[in-house]
């Protein structure tokens, strides 16, 4: 298990740093996969699978690939850096930095008492089960609200972007003639 | 490990008739579109009506049942079916308005209708939700389809502005409405509204900061949604960029549906501190009614014009508000409804002025109306004096009994405040009677697309705040019925 976890952590680091130092931004993105997933197997480690499943699906998924399209639309082949706005984000990056920093190894620094995972009954069935029980029980009805929201984000994305065909095309020619 | 399913009596389907029809209603629009019509065809309209009065005949029929479904995130009570009749009815006022509207102005039909009716569906939900989490999603799935209604018109450049700002600003205050709810979460360990105000009772704790912190956020979020001062900055804009008949729609509907999720959370849920909430509120009271009728002097615009009167509008509820109580609540029922019916009058009005896709609404637009079109200027006037609070209409009425029950709750520097700024309302909603009947029209005179859908609207709203005017009882009774069961 320990060997899984440092195996894991070290990607994680290694990754990361990565995604930070390296000038291509479309493998930066592509090392930033490579982070959520060490970190999803870290989950996985802690027994949290639903977690590290919606991490990997979400977050190395659908958020990746929206960060891609970004990267990949705007065109950014190696980032430029001139000027002293740049200068200011990066003190400020390396200030926020050494925050962090110092609150992590405060955190370590703590003596924690490590003791038993506590769990109730509801650790018999597996956690996945566990929130799909309580979502479609429970909390069933924000649930199908829920689902309804998405319907109507969905439609509405599309009446916003759709392409200049249909009745926008007759839009722009009644436009034309007043 | 006993799986509890929702129980679901036959009773209970009919109280969740309204969200059932217009969840079914909605889709059976999109699934229609595999047969599709020509661009001009007023199936989405038939439709809507259809659906909308399905949602209405079936709340209406389990009326005086008192009902708390899935663990008492829905509630049927008499608040709910109060405010559930009123947002059918304003769907309902709105399609008639949009009928003839969205054609001239060639937006596409069905997803029109249907963005209209999963923005009534997030109104329902708000009024009749009785925990955050629903409130929340409710206020989404409103917003959400508001937002895209706003901008609907892509090929406008006004339309486009107007959806940005109200998208940016709405997301913003979404947020600040989900940490609200985190945070009261937090601090009393549940999200529904009726355990709250057990915690709240029970707890000693009222000055935990967690509490504090989570109220004042939640108070933000509702204040940019009815838009109060200091957060009323987008409203002038999306009402002004948004189609006259979304904007007639969102300035009755999403606003009675604020002021709904707001009666509630604050009334039922925070009941027990109302002496922490009540001066603030009436702080905001005063601030939105001075800015909104000060600077609706201001505007030339009319659809800007009526944004800023329906602020001042949201400042003068807040007054019902803060009076609290059941009177309070069902001063803000009574006045939510005629202020929603003369509202949308006088945005209907607006949408039978200009023909195709010209929008004339500005002052000088309406010039000589009252000549040209002696109806519409009869119509328009009389909207113009209910709004401002002038017998023998609603809108007096409506103020009278506003005023009167925050007297009786001794805020008295409030009610000062609330005539002092009636009286100076009066004045801009009047300059729009005397542009009509006093002034000439400097360009050439605005076209009429009349439409017998948008002119039954209109009749309907004129007979209606004429009615209240006179024959205020029944709505006011009706209120105080409904409230019978928030507090």
């Amino acid at each position: 298990m320990i060997f899984l976890f440092a195996g894991f952590a070290a990607l994680l680091v290694a990754s990361s740093l990565l995604v930070v130092l390296h000038r291509n931004p479309v493998t930066s993105a592509l090392f930033l996969v490579l982070a959520f997933c060490s970190l999803g197997g870290i989950y996985l480690l802690l027994q949290a699978e639903f977690v590290a499943l919606v991490q990997v699906i979400v977050y190395a998924g659908a958020i990746m690939v929206l960060f891609l399209f970004v990267i990949m639309y705007l065109n950014l082949r190696q980032d430029v850096e001139r000027g002293v706005q740049t200068a200011i984000r990066r003190g400020l990056g390396w200030l926020v930095g050494a925050v962090l920093l110092a609150e992590a190894f405060a955190l370590i620094a703590k003596r924690w008492q490590v003791g038993p995972v506590s769990g109730g009954p509801e650790m018999l069935e597996g956690n996945t089960q566990a929130i799909g029980r309580a979502l479609y029980t429970r909390y069933l009805f924000p649930f199908e609200i829920t689902s309804l929201l998405l319907l109507v984000a969905m439609i509405g994305v599309i009446v916003i972007a759709k392409g200049r065909g249909g009745t926008a095309a007759a839009d722009d020619s009644a436009e034309e003639k007043p | 490990m006993s799986v509890r399913m929702p129980v679901l009596l036959p009773v209970d389907l009919w109280a969740l008739g309204a969200v059932i029809a217009l969840s079914v209603g909605l889709m059976v629009m999109l699934l229609l579109e595999w047969a599709p019509v020509r661009p001009g065809s007023p199936r989405g309209a038939i439709l809507s009506l259809l659906t909308l009065a399905a949602a209405a005949g079936s709340v209406l029929y389990v009326r005086d049942v008192a009902r708390s479904l899935f663990g008492g995130m829905f509630v049927h009570d008499g608040f709910t079916v109060f405010f559930t009749i009123l947002f059918c009815a304003v769907a309902a006022l709105a399609v008639l308005l949009s009928w003839d509207y969205a054609r001239r102005t060639r937006i596409g039909q069905s997803e029109y209708y249907m963005l209209l009716l999963s923005a009534t569906l997030g109104m329902i939900l708000m009024a009749a939700s009785n925990d955050l989490i629903t409130i929340f999603l409710g206020l989404e799935l409103m917003s959400l389809a508001l937002y895209v209604l706003v901008g609907i018109r892509r090929a406008r450049l006004e339309s486009n502005e107007a959806a940005l700002k109200y998208f940016l600003l709405g997301a913003f205050a979404s947020g600040f409405l989900l940490y609200g709810i985190a945070l009261l979460y937090g601090a009393t360990g549940s999200t529904n509204l009726t355990r709250m105000a057990e915690f709240l009772a029970a707890s000693p704790l009222q000055n935990n900061p967690l509490l504090i912190v989570g109220g004042l956020l939640l108070l933000t979020g509702f204040a940019f949604k009815i838009a109060a001062v200091p957060f009323h900055m987008w409203t002038p804009d999306a009402y002004e960029g948004a189609p006259t008949s979304v904007t007639a729609f969102m300035s009755a509907g999403a606003k009675a549906a604020g002021f709904a999720a707001l009666l509630r959370v604050v009334l039922h849920a925070l009941g027990g501190v109302h002496a922490n909430w009540a001066p603030m509120l009436s702080a905001i009271a005063m601030l939105t009614m001075t800015v909104g009728n000060v600077t609706a002097l201001l505007q030339i615009n009319l659809k800007r014009m009526l944004a800023y009167s329906s602020i001042a509008h949201a400042g003068y509820l807040l007054v019902a508000v803060v009076a609290g109580g059941h009177e309070g609540a069902s001063a803000a029922l009574f006045y939510l409804a005629v202020y929603s019916v003369m509202n949308l009058g006088a945005f209907g009005v607006l949408t039978l002025l200009g023909r195709g896709q010209e929008e004339r609404v500005t002052l000088s637009d309406v010039a000589g109306l009252g000549f040209r079109h002696p109806l519409l200027g009869v119509t328009l006037t009389v909207f113009m004096l209910s709004l401002g609070g002038i017998p023998p209409t609603a809108g007096f009425m409506a103020k009278v009994y506003l005023f009167g029950v925050a007297l009786k709750a001794g805020w008295i520097p409030l009610v000062i405040v609330g005539v002092l700024n009636s009286v100076v309302s009066v004045f801009y909603y009047l300059r729009v009677t005397v542009a009509m009947y006093m002034e000439e029209p400097a360009l050439e005179p605005v076209g009429i697309s009349w439409a017998a859908p948008g002119v039954i609207a209109l009749m309907v709203c004129l007979a209606l705040t004429l009615w209240w005017g006179v024959q205020a009882h029944a709505l006011l009774a009706l209120a105080l019925r409904s409230v019978q069961g928030l507090m």
